[in-house]
């Protein structure tokens, strides 16, 4: 684990550098773990790491680093399932067929490849509501686009990488549009104000069948 | 009877900001918050309210206020040159208002934000734990908007107007705003950047973008070089300093996104970010490298300027 400053008020604990499952659990609990300590101010986990915000007054760099490093000793939590959200989408998004040519793979197998998993929510964050979802399978993977698009419509589902999303709101994107939702994903007048949670499991089927 | 202010001209980019709300990021929630937080607090200090009460942050160009009733004010942050009814007054002073006072303001002199603090604290739309005004989800503060011409602001708790005595803070326990050198701790992902590009950042003079607002600021100047930019998303922090792909620095601000990839070289200091709220497009800045403990003496030394306002003249 690499732990180093961010700043002088908050530092990046590092687990690992791969995308994969356990680890992201392990990121959860050691964030949950550390929000219960007065010290800390905020505990975010990344895909594999946790972002921590300390009170300068009550901790250094060194004391907290210390007592993440003793926290990850302990066993790593079992991994239970959060809660399974199921999402319609229709596969109509304007990159359908730019992903299908360069992939060469038809529309219906593009749906029937993108509604195969179970995916997890890694994290949430970026912007309000947006939830980063994986793994992709490898069959889907592309780089993002090269010229992001100024503004994406909310609802767009999208992939890039192994990873899938929707954007919860109009905002400038990068990702390949391949379908749309009518899943409301930020929720401004609910507390928590996002329907997925990290650790929560999301299965997209089509909206067609 | 409750004050109120009318507003008479909105100013450009005139919100209600408070602390912010960190307890949001998990949600992907902007922390949000006055961008120049010591400013903010001691605006709040000034006039006896608590540093977490809302206050007016006005950008480059001030609001034209009406006060309708009598009330306590404080303005601080950069030198906007404000009047009461046409006559200059002091910032980072406490400043009596009477009914029909009109506060306006003349040449913009220093930075980019003055805050505006009453006493009792401005009403406001609590949001997800804060009323500091968040445009993207049009949430907090009033009705999550810029404050209009018309818009009449109200005092969250009535309050004596006179209850506390004249305050002021002098130049020499403020943040140098003239200096435009931020304090920066090296980042995580410092040993992503070409050595040639590792002094670089720490000596060269860049320039704040005109692509530059309360989430961050573009830095213009030499292109960094950087390797390996898709880094496993990750918690950021206002002060980060990331560089993608393209070599060109951004420097995270109030508004920052709570997560990304790109790899975070540099952490402006928490004591240098009020200095880095206060900059403006074409203004000049270089990059510090500084250790934690420097970093931890420089806070507790502006925490310790606030505290002097912290009871005096009660």
């Amino acid at each position: 684990m690499r732990i180093q400053p961010m700043g002088d008020t908050a530092l990046l604990a590092e687990l690992s550098t791969r995308l994969d499952t356990a680890i992201n659990t392990r990121a959860i609990a050691l964030a949950t773990a550390l929000k219960k300590r007065r010290d800390v101010r905020q505990a975010i986990a990344g895909y594999a790491s946790v972002t921590v915000q300390f009170d300068p007054d009550q901790a250094t760099h060194e004391s907290l680093a210390s007592a993440i490093k003793r926290l990850a000793a302990k066993r790593p939590p079992m991994d239970e399932p959060g809660r399974l959200h199921r999402i319609p989408v229709s596969y109509d998004g304007p990159d359908v067929e730019d992903v299908g040519e360069r992939l060469q793979l038809s529309r219906e197998k593009i749906i029937e490849i993108h509604t195969r998993p179970i995916y997890r929510v890694f994290l949430v964050g970026f912007v309000p509501g947006w939830a980063y979802l994986g793994p992709l399978p490898e069959e889907l993977a592309l780089p993002r686009r090269e010229v992001p698009r100024t503004q994406v419509p909310a609802g767009s589902v999208a992939i890039a990488g192994r990873q899938s999303g929707i954007y919860p709101l109009p905002t400038p994107g990068g990702w390949h549009l391949i379908g749309r939702t009518n899943v409301k994903l930020f929720l401004p007048d609910s507390d928590p104000p996002c329907l997925f949670r990290a650790g929560d499991r999301v299965k997209f089927f089509s909206a067609a069948q | 009877m409750t004050s109120t202010l009318r507003v008479e001209e909105p100013g450009l980019l005139t919100t209600i900001q408070d602390l912010g709300r960190p307890n949001a990021i998990a949600s992907g929630v902007q922390p949000g918050g006055a961008m120049d937080r010591f400013a903010h607090s001691a605006a709040n200090l000034l006039v006896g309210n608590d540093v977490g009460l809302a206050t007016l942050e006005c950008t480059l160009r001030a609001p034209g206020l009406v006060a309708e009733q009598a009330c306590l004010i404080a303005i601080t942050g950069g030198d906007f040159d404000p009047r009461v009814n046409g006559d200059s007054v002091p910032e980072w002073a406490s400043l009596s208002l009477s009914p029909g006072d009109r506060l306006t303001f003349g040449t913009r002199r220093l930075g980019a934000r003055i805050y505006i603090a009453i006493a009792g604290g401005f009403e406001a739309e609590r949001w997800l734990g804060s009323l500091s005004t968040n445009l993207m989800a049009g949430r907090g503060g009033l009705h999550g908007r810029p404050v209009r011409a018309d818009d009449t602001l109200t005092v969250a708790t009535k309050q004596a107007p006179f209850a506390v005595a004249v305050r002021s803070m002098p130049a020499g326990l403020r943040p140098d705003y003239g200096d435009h050198t931020l304090r920066a701790i090296a980042g995580p992902h410092l040993k992503l950047l070409h050595p040639d590009s590792r002094s670089l950042l720490f000596q060269a003079t860049y320039t704040v973008s005109r692509d530059s607002d309360r989430m961050g600021y573009r830095l213009d100047g030499p292109k960094l070089a950087i390797s390996g930019d898709n880094i496993l998303s990750f918690g950021l922090v206002a002060g980060a300093v990331q560089v993608p792909s393209s070599g060109q620095p951004i420097v995270l601000m109030a508004d920052h996104q709570t997560a990304g990839g790109y790899p975070v070289v540099a952490t402006v200091i928490s004591a240098s970010l009020p200095i880095a709220a206060q900059l403006l497009p074409g203004d000049e800045l270089r990059l510090t490298a500084i250790t934690p403990q420097e970093a931890q003496k420089m806070r507790r030394a502006l925490a310790a300027a606030l505290e002097t306002l912290q009871g005096a003249g009660s």
